[in-house]
């Protein structure tokens, strides 16, 4: 404390610096009023009997303040919740319309679309039962989230598009950096590749980032054919241009991206891996 | 009425638009400056997440600045500065989808911001709640303006557009006018930034001369 504090004795105000102020700013009496408080007497109106850093005070501090925000923010997200949920369902399903092409449908436009276009979203499991035949939409396939995917609950969206029947299949997936998923859309014949639509959390701008690109990525992959030409295994693969793969069908092969060989290596183990889980039911023809 | 406008309060909210600007002068905040400039929209919704950050942080803490103990005030200020954070990402989640997943992991970077531990520990905890808010709005709205800057020439040259809007017509790609793809890589927000720094900088040495 190097500066000095004066108290005007008219009023009471307290100026801190080197010399009393010619006029109290408050009551506008002369410098004579002031009076020079000494640090003893200072402390008294300044404490107000709280010692700020005593270990209770600074305990209790800590605890009313955490627990003062916890209470704020969960008010916060509980109003919001609906508006964001809302945001994360369109967004999705803003995804599945984009690998059936149909791509830049307006914000508002997402949930008539999609009401119109997916017929229902089935949850089957890895022998090709229906375990939720989505008649009741948004429900079932539609609520499974990416990390509960399993060979028990395989989500798979029936589709109708120009009158012509396709099914759609998510796919999820690790990049280089993070998670990548995508769904792919098939035809009737649960062979030709329809359409796809790949996204990632964090993949490297301008290289893996460009996976989300139609004309330089995903459009390839339409009229690809699923299924080996024996039709026993997956065989759709992503594979740097130029690279020869033995027992590899022109049918079945997409071109990597260039300076991106680790993410689309991620977006070709998750087509084999993901796509594999529904065998059964890719192999059977109703 | 007079008295919340005075004339050093005045100073207070516009000293950091322009003679001391957090990233030009005082070169705070540089790191999320570069990685949301690519295009106008995020720029422009990142300056003014942080403008209102700042601005409430600093009229809260500065509420609060005599009962924080001192030990403990790095973390009683990080943690209003936290939920403030949690509250911004949460409403551009509900009402700015898309800039939310465009923004990504930069709103929630705010936290770390250079500029607001910078102005609550060197001016809210000693200033009154009204001048310390000015402080923090100006702050935060320098930030802004040096990021629309940036944001504009980059999204103008990288991708002829400006907000998503093609500005530079069809005509001028058909006679061979290609898009700076340099523009859209963080190097060159950083030598972009260097050049509003020069610019800036330039300009006030001139005018002290005067």
């Amino acid at each position: 404390m190097a500066t000095k504090k004066f108290r005007c004795k008219v009023c009471g105000y307290i100026h801190e610096g080197d010399a009393a102020p010619e006029k109290c700013p408050q009551c506008q009496a002369p410098a004579s009023e002031f009076e020079e408080i000494t640090e003893g007497g200072a402390e008294k109106p300044a404490k107000k009997g709280l010692n700020t850093d005593g270990n209770t005070y600074t305990i209790i501090y800590s605890c009313i303040v955490v627990v003062i925000v916890a209470f704020l923010l969960a008010f916060v997200s509980k109003v919001l919740e609906p508006q964001s949920m809302a945001n994360v369902r369109i967004d999705k399903k803003s995804q599945i319309l984009a690998a059936l092409n149909l791509r830049d449908v307006e914000k508002k436009d997402v949930e008539k679309t999609y009401a119109e276009v997916i017929v229902a979203d089935e949850v089957i499991d890895k022998d090709g039962n229906v375990v939720k035949d989505g008649k009741s939409k948004d429900q079932d396939g539609f609520a499974v989230e990416d990390k509960n995917i399993s060979d028990e609950c395989l989500p798979l969206y029936v589709c109708q598009v120009n009158g012509e029947t396709k099914y759609v299949i998510p796919v999820t997936g690790k990049g280089l950096w993070d998670a990548i998923w995508g769904y792919v859309a098939l035809n009737a014949d649960k062979n030709t590749v329809y359409g796809v639509y790949f996204t990632h959390k964090g993949e490297t701008a301008g290289l893996g980032a460009l996976i989300t690109e139609y004309e330089k990525f995903q459009k390839q992959f339409e009229g690809k054919k699923l299924l080996s030409a024996d039709g026993s295994a997956i065989a759709l693969s992503v594979v740097k241009k130029g690279k020869t793969v033995v027992g590899l069908d022109e049918a079945n092969r997409c071109d990597a991206l260039t300076g991106a060989t680790l993410t689309t290596n991620g977006v070709h183990n998750m087509l084999q891996e993901c796509l594999s889980r529904y065998m059964t039911f890719l192999t059977t023809n109703e | 009425m007079s008295k919340l406008f005075s004339k050093e309060n005045r100073a207070v909210f516009s000293a950091p638009l322009n003679l001391d600007n957090p990233i030009a002068v005082q070169v705070l905040g540089i790191c999320s400056a570069l990685a949301v400039t690519s295009q106008m929209q995020p720029a422009i919704v990142m300056g003014l997440s942080v403008a209102v950050i700042t601005a409430f942080s600093n009229l809260i803490i500065s509420l609060i600045r005599k009962t924080i103990p001192n030990r403990i005030r790095i973390i009683v200020q990080l943690v209003v500065v936290a939920a403030l954070v949690t509250i911004v990402s949460m409403v551009l989640k509900a009402f700015a989808y898309d800039v939310s997943v465009q923004l990504s992991v930069y709103v929630g970077l705010i936290i770390t911001n250079c500029i607001l531990m910078g102005r609550l520990e060197a001016f809210a905890m000693m200033n009154g709640p009204w001048e310390s808010f000015l402080d923090g709005l100006g702050n935060g709205l320098g930030y802004a303006l040096v990021l629309v800057v940036v944001g504009t020439v980059r999204e103008l040259l990288g991708n002829g557009s400006l907000l998503g809007f093609q500005v530079i017509p069809q005509s001028f790609y058909d006679m061979g006018y290609m898009n700076n793809g340099m523009m859209t890589m963080p190097a060159m927000a950083l030598i972009l930034l260097g050049c509003v720094i020069w610019v800036h900088r330039a300009y006030n040495e001139k005018k002290e001369k005067k």
